[in-house]
């Protein structure tokens, strides 16, 4: 399982967690373990098949979209991160 | 061929020379226009009271916008009445009637004990008031003139744009632009610390304005009433601007602020917040990556975090907004690593900082060598029936 890092903007649909644990080897599958335990995640997260414009995935501190999208690896201690986009001020 | 010397003394013959007595009566007399043609290093030491300063490489493109009336007689100086021949030589050959140099130059004024302006230093006052920035060496008075010197634009006067304003105010940036619509509600002084109750139902720039200049005379401050849109950012940004802090609390006003500024080459210090957490980073066109290369597009309405449902830990923004001030400083003075291409998140909950890397986006739809965006977009309201920052 590798520890997934929640923003408090999306804790909403996913119960409140901090951090949660999800299944998979890349991107794609973790988000696929969450979304499916947290289908409200889903229009949060992607957008026609990829990750939206509008949410950033980082996996060891980078955006896996300059890595390998959503098939970039992940091991059971890499330090995942959602971002969406926030606007307050 | 002529050598220097020789070339020099031919100069020399061509034109009028006075030695530094008679040049202090001329000027005493209020007829001719200064020049001083030294390079800018020589002119920060000191130079002749009321003298204007055109560096003898930039004379022949610069001197008829400083000296427009070529009717009017110049005494032309540098240093040691060298360069000032050869200019004083240009000058008649721009057609400027009536050229003087100072023979023995600026060595042999101050010889002569005649006046000499230094550079506009710090008063006494300023010294007290900034006595704090002048230990620092990396600030310093240098520093400290180049602050006084700064104009920074504020998008919004709430819960960012508030310690941000005032940090920005007490550390002497010269000129402060705040741009915000809205008038101070009850709800806001929860966080915004530049207003205060008494200011309730006032327009947040004038109550802003007022704030700032009670804690910093120094500081002008430029207020625009209004929201940022494809209308007005334009004629806003004509301003003239260094930095822009983006306080902003929605994300219409984002996009704008980050189009506007690959355009116009202007860092943006970038915060938001949303309840505990906050991010903060620069976006320096160019250099490092634009808000389009970390969101290319908005979320759609109906996923925007509510604004009104949003709310905040009074004290986040004050985090947030002193961290964009710490950029802004840095910034305007030169120093240390700004975070251009680095996304600092804070944690309040469990008072961690945490970073990610931001790259330059090869495709983005702005500040990529192959733009899709080249137009202002304004974006729909995305808290539509509410008013209330986050």
């Amino acid at each position: 399982m590798t520890k997934v890092r929640i923003p408090l903007t999306l804790r909403e649909v996913t119960g409140g967690e901090r951090e949660l644990p999800a299944e998979g080897d890349t991107v794609r599958e973790l988000l696929e373990d969450l979304m499916g335990r947290f289908p409200a995640l889903r229009n949060q997260l992607v957008e026609d098949g990829d990750i939206a414009p509008f949410v950033n995935v980082y996996v060891e501190g980078e955006d896996v979209r300059t890595l390998d999208g959503l098939e970039t690896e992940v091991r059971t201690d890499s330090t995942v991160i959602l971002l969406p986009a926030m606007a307050g001020g | 061929m002529a050598t220097y010397r020789e070339l020099l003394q031919q100069i020399r013959s061509e034109i009028s020379e006075v030695d530094a007595t008679h040049a202090r009566e001329l000027i005493d007399s209020g007829q001719p226009l200064v020049l001083d043609v030294r390079e800018q290093d020589e002119w920060d030491e000191g130079h002749i009271a009321g003298a204007i300063h055109v560096p003898r490489g930039h004379l022949e493109s610069r001197v008829e916008r400083a000296a427009p009336d070529h009717s009017r007689p110049v005494l032309v100086y540098c240093s040691a009445g060298n360069r000032s021949a050869f200019a004083a030589k240009t000058l008649a050959e721009l057609g400027y009637e009536d050229v003087v140099a100072l023979s023995g130059g600026f060595t042999d004024w101050k010889r002569n004990g005649f006046p000499v302006q230094l550079q506009a230093g710090l008063d006494a006052s300023r010294r007290a008031r900034y006595s704090r920035h002048l230990l620092i060496p990396e600030v310093g008075e240098e520093g400290q003139l180049k602050l006084l010197d700064s104009k920074v634009l504020l998008v919004g006067a709430g819960g960012l744009g508030s310690p941000a304003s005032l940090y920005l105010a007490a550390a002497g940036v010269g000129r402060i632009g705040i741009v915000d619509a809205d008038v101070v509600d009850e709800s806001n002084l929860q966080r915004q610390i530049v207003h205060s109750t008494e200011s309730l139902g006032e327009p947040k720039v004038e109550s802003a304005r007022r704030s700032i200049e009670a804690l910093n005379p120094d500081v002008e401050v430029i207020t625009y009433k209004e929201r940022l849109t494809s209308e007005n950012i334009e004629r806003i940004l004509a301003d003239g601007w260094d930095v822009i802090v983006d306080g902003a609390d929605n994300f219409p006003t984002r996009y704008l602020v980050n189009d506007a500024s690959v355009w116009h080459d202007i860092p943006v210090v970038h915060g938001s917040i949303y309840r505990f957490e906050g991010q903060v980073t620069v976006f320096k066109p160019h250099v490092g990556p634009c808000y389009r290369c970390l969101f290319p597009t908005p979320p759609p309405p109906e996923l925007a975090p509510s604004c009104a449902e949003g709310g905040v830990l009074g004290v986040l923004p004050g985090v947030i907004g002193s961290l964009q001030a710490s950029e802004v400083l840095k910034l305007a003075l030169g120093i240390g690593e700004p975070l251009v291409g680095r996304l600092l998140l804070f944690d309040a909950l469990s008072a961690e900082f945490n970073e990610v890397k931001l790259r330059r986006d090869p495709d983005c739809p702005v500040c990529s060598d192959h733009p899709t965006i080249t137009e202002y977009i304004d974006y729909v309201e995305f808290c539509a029936g509410t008013r209330e920052p986050a």
